[in-house]
């Protein structure tokens, strides 16, 4: 039995992975390797019907399905994997999930630190199951240190990382993220870690833990700012900053969101060097020798900026875009979540696949941003239902007889 | 030694796989990025060592050139042409970022090569200049900024539209090396930084693709359909936490009490009643709390009593002592901020590099991921120009 939850085989197809992990952080460095054929197999707990994972019953929900397999985001963040029921409080439960450790290529989870050596999954016990193992395990503060029980999700890890901080307008409270950027970036970095140590072990036979902590993979992302302070001891706290809509590094102005003659629409624009500002400023009629420079638009930011935003607010947006297109110099229009759904290029990538859904049939979804000439990523099947493929998993893979299967499901094991 | 050792990879210097080249390059790989005669030119980006602009004081070229060897090739010349060929003829992997067209590689049946563009290497409109804003343009910055919308939305700080495509060019890579393992052959790899973004924004697209929902931004929180509570406190000392969210159960009613108790102004919450009427509840579901007015004033309470918390602890203080009690919530650090933590400190995140060429030792950013058998390293400060020029031998 390979392949993902749609039989397709893809780059990955050879690897299998036990995955306990949920939610975005989790779910979504496996959907990665779902989507390129890795069978991804989540284990999920029958008893609170999965909803350790939020997710599965969080709003926006599927045309009002206010059930454990009603959320917008587990249909989302689970397509091409496998979805089973095990309750590890009965030591059948266990029992199986060790059977499926000995023929997996790595086991994943987001719990809080400890939670898998509680029930009795810690990496030694993983290993004594299967010695090449690859483990990656991702939580908000990692498995050491004095703040290793702290809870955390997205916002938390995105405040205490930096990340928070950095996003904002001058003398106001941050604006963080929208969304919960470290989760999917977590996600990516656990991604990278279970990619890496799988290769590694592909060529050694050796397998290993990797603890990931979502706290300090986040505040990895700010580094020409810590080097700022480091360096030249000049912190990102301090009067007027930050004020990511420009941009000290690169430095360059002008470089902001600018609004457009609608209601609530921007567009954005940036001026590389000084060959950008020369094509740019006849296109809004300013002729203003000290702009000429960067040196002189970087001083002068703030008139700069008013002046920009006095032509592109008498101008409706796709029209600024088209004319600031023009001149070759760096510009986008600002999408809602609906327009982007419709852009061409996102089209035309074959971004929003179509995904069947055991109950709520075909629906778009996010696709892959990355296209492999030879093995590429295919996506088929939404997120599973909860204990969709018992039957397929346990009887398929793991030698479950048929009259086993009823009994499991009589006493409460699946 | 990490776990990609022994793999070579020729990254061609571009702003937008600079922080992939850097990742590989800290998991073992042996990265030699490639500049151009004078140096890339993100060594002109700044911040620069002691505000004195200079090719080699650029912190951003010290930040995303950390544990690579740099050589010169000059590729508008038949000999730098040949110097590349040579290289790449040696490497695993090819990490770039050009106007598609301008970089192919012929006769090297194994190695993957990765472009990252804005818009992928078919779109003509990959040709177009783009930027790291341009790039986040694509969704993110609708979904930043504040309640109030006559503020422009806020672009997230710190080139993360480059960020997230250079972790899609790693996963990219990663999985065509697994796939080569098997199969003998590289491919190509075609990353879109347009593309990476779209599908970073969480129920930004899920929302409107699944379930028709149309979100708009909040200060400090997630973008939603309708206006949520704020989760943004200011703390006694001018600084902020978010503070997590509201109790879902009688006991995380009891958690916030216990932690109440523990700053010492227990008997001064107003409120406290309601705090202990919340304790004796089970799962709050969403249904109950609509129809239950008493039960929005015991929930409320949970509010001002983080609001009164946060009047009287700093911003650190109440993250602490909040998280020690089992009460989610997070301490609004400045980037800087993160290398004084005692947890960051424990857990030696900050890591010393050697400037021997500037008589001094650097404290740089640390690790995302901690591996045991083959530990992420970070080796060497960034390359000067055409420091390893010795890599590209001879004709």
């Amino acid at each position: 039995m390979q392949g993902n939850a749609s039989g397709h085989r893809g780059a990955l197809g050879h690897l299998r992975i036990c995955d306990l992990s949920g939610q975005l952080a989790g779910a979504g460095a496996t959907r990665f390797l779902a989507a390129f054929g890795a069978q991804v197999i989540r284990i999920e707990d029958p008893v609170t019907l999965g909803l350790w994972d939020i997710v599965r019953q969080m709003p926006p929900l599927i045309d009002g399905d206010r059930t454990h397999d009603g959320g917008s985001g587990f249909l989302n963040h689970n397509v091409e994997k496998l979805g089973i029921t095990l309750n590890l409080r009965t030591e059948r439960g266990k029992e199986l999930l060790r059977d499926l450790v000995r023929v997996s290529d790595a086991v994943t989870e987001n719990f809080a630190a400890g939670v898998m050596e509680r029930l009795g999954f810690g990496y030694e016990d993983l290993k004594a199951l299967k010695p090449d193992i690859v483990y990656v395990s991702n939580c908000g503060f990692g498995h050491t240190g004095p703040y290793s029980r702290f809870k955390s999700w997205g916002p938390i890890a995105q405040a205490v990382s930096g990340m928070t901080f950095q996003s904002g307008l001058p003398d106001r409270e941050p604006a963080g993220w929208g969304y919960s950027y470290m989760d999917h970036t977590g996600a990516y970095m656990m991604g990278i870690a279970l990619l890496s140590a799988l290769y590694h072990r592909a060529r050694t036979g050796e397998g290993q833990w990797v603890d990931l902590s979502c706290t300090e993979a986040g505040a990895s992302l700010n580094g020409p700012a810590i080097l700022d302070a480091t360096v030249n001891g000049r912190p990102l706290r301090r009067p007027g900053m930050p004020n990511s809509n420009r941009s000290a590094s690169p430095a360059m102005a002008p470089h902001g969101v600018y609004p457009a003659a609608e209601d609530d629409a921007w567009l954005v624009l940036a001026c590389r060097h000084d060959d950008d500002w020369a094509r740019l400023a006849p296109v809004l009629g300013i002729d203003e020798p000290a702009w000429s420079s960067a040196s002189g638009r970087l001083a002068d930011q703030d008139r700069l900026d008013a002046s920009l935003a006095a032509w592109t607010q008498s101008r409706p947006r796709d029209a600024a875009v088209a004319a600031v297109r023009s001149a070759g110099v760096p510009v986008a229009p600002v999408l809602r979540p609906s327009e982007r759904s419709e852009e061409p290029s996102n089209l035309a990538w074959g971004l929003w696949p179509t995904a069947v859904h055991a109950r709520h049939g075909a629906r778009r979804v996010d696709g892959v941003p990355v296209h492999l000439s030879a093995t590429d990523w295919r996506i088929e099947r939404a997120g599973p239902m909860l204990g969709q493929d018992n039957e397929r998993v346990l009887c398929g893979l793991l030698g479950v007889s048929a009259d086993e299967l009823e009994e499991l499901r009589a006493t409460g094991v699946i | 030694m990490g776990p990609l050792a022994g793999t070579r990879v020729v990254e061609i210097a571009h702003e937008r796989v600079a922080w992939a080249g850097k990742l590989l390059a800290e998991l073992g790989a042996d990265v030699v990025v490639v500049e151009p005669p004078g140096g890339s030119v993100q060594r002109t980006y700044g911040p620069f060592v002691d505000d004195v602009p200079d090719p080699e004081r650029s912190l951003w070229w010290w930040h995303y050139h950390t544990s690579k060897q740099g050589v010169v090739l000059d590729r508008t010349t038949a000999e730098g042409r040949a110097g590349l060929d040579r290289l790449v003829a040696t490497a695993d992997v090819v990490l770039e970022g050009e106007v598609p067209g301008t970089f192919a590689v012929t006769g090297h049946e194994r190695l993957v090569h990765c472009s990252v563009t804005p818009f992928g290497s078919h779109d003509p409109r990959s040709a177009e200049p783009s930027v790291d804003l341009t790039i986040l343009a694509a969704g993110p910055v609708w979904m930043c900024g504040y309640d109030d919308h006559s503020l422009p939305p806020v672009r997230g700080g710190g080139n993360q539209g480059f960020h997230t495509a250079s972790h899609f060019a790693v996963m990219g890579v990663l999985t065509a090396l697994l796939a080569r393992e098997v199969t003998g052959a590289g491919q190509h790899v075609d990353v879109s930084a347009f593309a990476a973004a779209n599908v970073t924004t969480e129920v930004g697209t899920y929302g409107w693709l699944i379930a028709g929902m149309e979100v708009f931004r909040q200060t400090g929180r997630h973008a939603g359909a309708s206006l949520s509570m704020p989760t943004q406190l200011r703390c006694a000392d001018g600084r902020y936490v978010n503070s997590g969210l509201v109790p879902r159960s009688g006991k995380d009613f009891s958690l916030m009490l216990q932690w109440l108790d523990s700053t010492g102004f227990g008997e001064e919450f107003p409120l406290r009643f309601l705090m202990e009427l919340g304790t004796e509840k089970g799962i709050i579901k969403g249904a109950d709390f609509l129809e239950d007015p008493m039960l929005q004033e015991i929930v409320a309470s949970a509010r001002e009593l983080q609001a009164f918390l946060a009047g009287r602890l700093t911003a650190y203080e109440f993250f602490r002592t909040a998280q020690q009690h089992g009460v989610t919530a997070g301490v609004i650090y400045s980037p800087e901020e993160v290398l004084e933590d005692p947890h960051f400190v424990a857990r030696g995140w900050p890591v010393p590099v050697e400037h021997e060429e500037l008589g001094r030792t650097v404290t740089y950013p640390g690790q995302p991921y901690r591996f045991t058998a083959t530990p992420w390293e970070l080796r060497s400060r960034a390359p000067r120009i055409g420091e390893h020029q010795h890599l590209v031998g001879e004709a």
